[in-house]
């Protein structure tokens, strides 16, 4: 019987975790640890609303201070775990051990940071509310000029939001066609040229040999000789998953903590949401996932995952599924896309600015790209969760026309 | 139970609709169209499924 469960990550998939545990029924002791001071809160804004002023922070509570009471958890923000220890089932929080009977990992991954740009003022990464704050005390400034580094989600979010508030944005990206390795060039395209259409000057296949200036960022060395200006640098180039403190506990660490098709880690001991990598039975492979609604299912998952038995444990399988919101369009992908996919756009087209693609290879349907095409989004994902075949998919898109 | 959508905050991801299709549609012209506002307590945990998984956090019970 379970008496105390720790969640460690206060954000998404831990808050998730908490509010399932007490859902289902546990009504023993629960501790969140979150390391950020805040109340938890939702990160896609960070990116949207509140990067363009529209929102206030205290607009991105994921839960009502009255709602975190009803829970009864024992709340520690502003704490860290640092260790973990399997055999003694005890999680090392600001050095103190503290037992536990279950156990769910959720802390998120971070930004990685471009080298050697640690000492300048003026450049960024966006990955917490104070981040948030920053970059957007920055845009207020003049002169304002933006740099950003990497043409991602992230970036291309930043950048829109940027253009729209009358900042003059560049754009650097290192792959020769944004998004091209998770989009394939086609429809990377597409991107590439929204942010040109909208007076990004986006700069593709080109790397940032060194950032420059004083104290402060002053401009931008590129490694095709030329220089870019700018007062605001924001880099978007991925993150890494938050594992450090569990280096010596003995879990299997991969990019990320690994855990079988049911997010177990280790007896007691699961994961969920950026930090995660698990065995996807669709994928027959691990994945780890880092999109917002991963995080909630994920979470829910975990949570769940550590009331029950190892007989009634259950795979998890979800279909992937992100959203960006970058100027007046909706971009959303379901699915998982391969190297070898073929791309097909089945409906409406990039001239209109609303249009869907299919992704498939080998006879399966693997992913669906759309542009401001939220309702076959959701029925090709919904295809997806079937398993439906390339031929399937196709014969659906043409009943839609 | 009543379903209430805040079309302020509403962006049409279209999230409800995979969740619980009987209740939320999206339709063609990208907009959300509750179908059931009163559905029955053997809709609850599709409908708190769609609450906790909307992307806006759009959407809550009353009861």
């Amino acid at each position: 019987m379970r008496e105390a469960i720790t969640v460690i990550g206060a954000s998404l998939a831990g808050l998730r975790g908490v509010e399932t545990l007490r859902s289902d029924g546990f009504d023993g002791r629960i501790t969140l640890v979150g390391e950020e001071s805040h109340q938890p809160y939702d990160r896609p804004p960070l990116s949207k609303q509140v990067l363009a002023g529209d929102w206030e922070p205290d607009r991105i509570h994921l839960a009502a201070p009255d709602r975190l009471a009803d829970l009864q958890v024992d709340l520690r923000l502003g704490q860290r775990a640092t260790g973990l220890d399997l055999e003694a089932h005890t999680v090392e929080v600001d050095g103190v051990a503290e037992r536990f009977d279950g156990l769910l990992i959720a802390t998120g991954a971070q930004c990685r940071a471009l080298p050697g740009t640690g000492h300048l003022a003026g450049v960024h990464t966006l990955r917490t509310l104070d981040d948030c704050l920053a970059i957007r005390a920055a845009l207020e400034g003049v002169p304002r000029r933006l740099l950003v580094v990497g043409a991602g989600f992230i970036g291309s979010e930043v950048a829109s939001v940027a253009v729209d508030r009358g900042v003059e944005v560049t754009m650097v990206e290192a792959l020769p066609v944004p998004l091209v390795r998770v989009l394939g060039a086609e429809i990377g395209t597409t991107m590439a040229d929204l942010h040109r259409s909208h007076g990004v000057d986006l700069r593709c296949g080109v790397g940032v040999v060194e950032l420059v200036g004083e104290d402060r960022v002053r401009a931008a060395m590129l490694d095709d000789g030329s220089v870019v200006e700018a007062d605001v640098v924001v880099v978007g180039i991925g993150v890494v998953p938050n594992t450090d403190w569990l280096e010596s506990s003995g879990l299997d660490l991969d990019d990320g903590v690994c855990c079988d098709a049911t997010c177990l880690a280790a007896p007691d001991v699961t994961a969920a949401g950026d930090v995660a990598r698990w065995d996807h039975p669709r994928y027959g492979r691990s994945v780890r996932v880092e999109h917002w609604d991963n995080a909630v299912e994920q979470g829910i998952h975990a949570a769940r995952r550590l009331l029950q038995t190892d007989e009634e444990a259950t795979a998890y399988a979800p279909v992937p599924w992100f959203w960006s919101d970058q100027y007046d369009r909706k971009i959303q992908v379901a699915g998982l896309t391969h190297p070898d996919d073929e791309v097909r756009m089945v409906t409406g087209s990039p001239e209109e600015g609303r249009f869907t693609a299919l992704y498939g290879s080998g006879g399966r349907f693997n992913a669906v790209f759309g542009m401001n095409r939220p309702r076959q989004v959701m029925q090709f994902k919904s295809l997806i969760d079937q398993e439906a075949t390339w031929e399937e998919a196709l014969a659906y898109a043409r009943e839609l026309g | 139970m009543r379903v209430v959508v805040d079309f302020d905050l509403c962006e049409s991801n279209a999230i409800c609709m995979q969740v619980a299709p009987e209740i939320f549609e999206v339709r063609d012209d990208d907009f959300l169209y509750v179908l059931n506002e009163q559905p029955g307590e053997d809709r609850r945990s599709a409908v708190e499924e769609a609450v906790q998984r909307c992307p806006k956090q759009a959407i809550s019970i009353q009861d």
